[in-house]
């Protein structure tokens, strides 16, 4: 089923990290294997935060041998960040396996992200300006109080709770997944697409990697791509909803602009609420309910329903 | 059309009994020569008179529902419910003669299964809202979701704003009337009906329908398939303005710009055989 959720402060930096987990913990029902957000701050030009992580959550309950192994791996990463003159700046370990790295870093990202990811175990969650992706088992708050994003604060986030249906219950399946390897672009997705494989294959001839079979990365990649060719948010979402097939509602973030769109048959739920400093998007109006305690209008987006908007 | 009743007449002319129903089992649940047919055998006999007013903003769905039951019980008729939140499945399998006043939003599943209830809602209501309602009046201050009175059987389903996607898929029978705009594949398989719809209706609009009737006053992008153009008669005009004029829908122009859509009939499942006839012809 999967719960996504969004929300934009058109009005300076709100309380993202809170308002995100209390949005996500009013959807733990529609899917509590895992919860994953993917927050913007406010930009730094020229410095990276880099989320990565060594080793999947069930690896580190498997014999005393990986906590050595997570370690190394580590260890590895700090190397190769070093042989890119990628600069550390700042260092967080919000668990044994999961890191938050601030770098000064000018470089070419696709360069620094398949080194990094060259070493066994390690998968970079992302890379950005502005954004910062975090994503593990368990229902938001469990989350959200493991990797500390309650004071996180922000103008924009998008963020999902995963029901598997099509994968494995693992952080390499958990949305949201960032638009390897480019800055600060972040999907969710509820539905299942129908001709995955096909539109794979053919991104995948264009040069493009994946690090999971979940259908749902498929649109991170292909709206990165668009990107990347010069096309707008807006132009990319409405262009989906012609060449991807299947029923899906999905929510994409870039630096400064919140996007959705909605699918043909408009099987996947999405409740809308617009007022004047913020818009806040999730699969049930209960969602937006938690961060706007008080009777709100609201409405669904109809089929083939595309919005954007800007921070 | 001899020996019928004017007002039977009427009904006939405004295609209530158009179905077919020969070569299906019908079961009768109600002998309407017993009293006891009437009501359910746990029904709880209310005052209207006797009101009250509960706060469920602490409440989950079941507990609110187990409190309307209660109140029932006590011969509350009229009952305010506060602070719903756009929880989920609150206010549902009402059996019972009852004026339920909900102040805010419900989630999804409200209403569902109802049979009997005045229900009015100052909010907005989420996806598969009245689904199954028996009989009753639900009306509905501001927007709703998708499916809105999915496999309604009857009563009157008013949402004064607009409606997403499959709107009274599956119906039965009763009325749904929308103030504002229904979303893509209203109607689909509609059986047995009403729906009328005052601003614009989504693509495929009556999908596959059997029978029934939709009213469309705004635009409609497109019909699904076997659905057409209908005639609106006089009486269909007359149905209209007394329907909408009773939950102050009616547009300031009238309703002589409505269309009307009907089942065009040519699907398949129109020969009335049985699964086992249709496997010895095919």
């Amino acid at each position: 089923m999967c719960g996504i959720a969004g929300l934009i402060h058109r009005d300076g930096a709100g309380e993202i990290g809170r308002e995100m987990t209390d949005m996500l913990q009013a959807l733990k029902h529609r899917g509590p294997d895992s919860t994953g957000f993917a927050i913007y701050g406010v930009p730094t030009q020229d410095q990276f935060v880099l989320r990565f992580k060594v080793a999947e959550q069930e690896e580190m309950a498997k014999g005393f041998k990986i906590h050595d192994e997570v370690k190394r791996r580590r260890v590895s990463v700090d190397e190769r960040l070093k042989t890119l003159e990628a600069r550390v700046l700042e260092v967080e370990e919000a668990t044994e396996y999961a890191f938050r790295y601030r770098i000064a870093y000018g470089g070419d990202l696709k360069k620094l992200s398949d080194y990094i990811e060259d070493v066994e175990g390690a998968e970079i969650l992302s890379i950005g300006n502005a954004l910062e992706l975090i994503k593990d088992l368990g229902d938001a708050g469990t989350v959200s109080g493991q990797y500390a994003l309650g004071g996180f604060a922000g103008t924009h986030g998008i963020g999902h709770t995963r029901m598997a249906t099509e994968s494995d219950v693992d952080i390499r399946s958990a949305h949201p997944y960032w638009a390897y390897p480019y800055n600060d672009i972040a999907v969710v997705h509820n539905g299942q697409i129908t001709n995955y494989w096909l539109m794979r294959r053919q991104l995948e001839r264009e040069g493009q990697r994946f690090v999971s079979n979940c259908d749902s990365e498929l649109l991170a990649v292909y709206t990165a791509t668009n990107l990347d060719k010069g096309a707008s948010l807006e132009d990319s979402l409405k262009q989906s909803i012609q060449e991807i097939d299947g029923v899906f509602t999905y929510l994409v973030a870039t630096k400064d602009e919140l996007g959705m769109a909605k699918d043909t048959m408009a099987a996947k739920p999405m409740v809308l609420y617009e007022a004047e400093n913020l818009v806040a998007l999730a699969s049930e109006e209960v969602a937006i309910r938690s961060i706007v305690p008080h009777e709100i209008d609201t409405w669904d987006p109809y089929d083939e329903e595309v919005r954007v908007w800007r921070a | 059309m001899a020996g019928v009743s004017d007002h039977e007449t009427s009904s006939h002319e405004m295609g209530m009994h158009t179905e077919q129903l020969s070569g299906r089992d019908q079961q009768v649940f109600f002998d309407l020569s017993e009293e006891g047919g009437f009501t359910y055998t746990d029904s709880f006999d209310v005052d209207f008179n006797k009101r009250t007013e509960i706060d469920v903003s602490n409440m989950d769905a079941k507990q609110t529902n187990l409190r309307l039951r209660e109140l029932m019980a006590e011969g509350y008729g009229t009952i305010v419910l506060n602070n719903p939140g756009a929880k989920h499945s609150i206010a549902v399998g009402i059996l019972n003669r009852l004026n339920l006043i909900i102040e805010g939003s419900l989630g999804y599943f409200g209403c569902g299964l109802i049979d009997g209830p005045n229900v009015r809602i100052s909010g907005r209501v989420g996806w598969s809202f009245a689904e199954n309602m028996m009989a009753g009046t639900i009306v509905i201050e501001k927007n709703a979701g998708s499916t809105f009175g999915a496999a309604l059987r009857g009563g009157d389903l008013v949402c004064k704003g607009s409606v997403g996607s499959r709107t009274g898929i599956d119906m039965k029978g009763g009325t749904i009337l929308v103030g504002g705009d229904t979303g893509a594949f209203s109607g689909f398989m509609m059986q047995r009906g009403r729906m009328v719809v005052c601003g614009n209706a989504g693509k495929n609009l009556g999908d596959s329908m059997y029978d029934g009737n939709i009213f469309v006053g705004g635009e409609i992008r497109d019909l699904g398939v076997d659905a057409v153009p209908g005639e609106l008669t006089d009486l269909d005009r007359a149905w209209l303005t007394r329907k909408l004029k009773m939950y102050d829908l009616l547009p300031a122009k009238g309703v002589d710009h409505f269309k009307k859509i009907v089942a065009g009939k040519q699907l398949w499942n129109y020969d009335n055989l049985e699964p086992t006839e249709k496997k010895l012809i095919l």
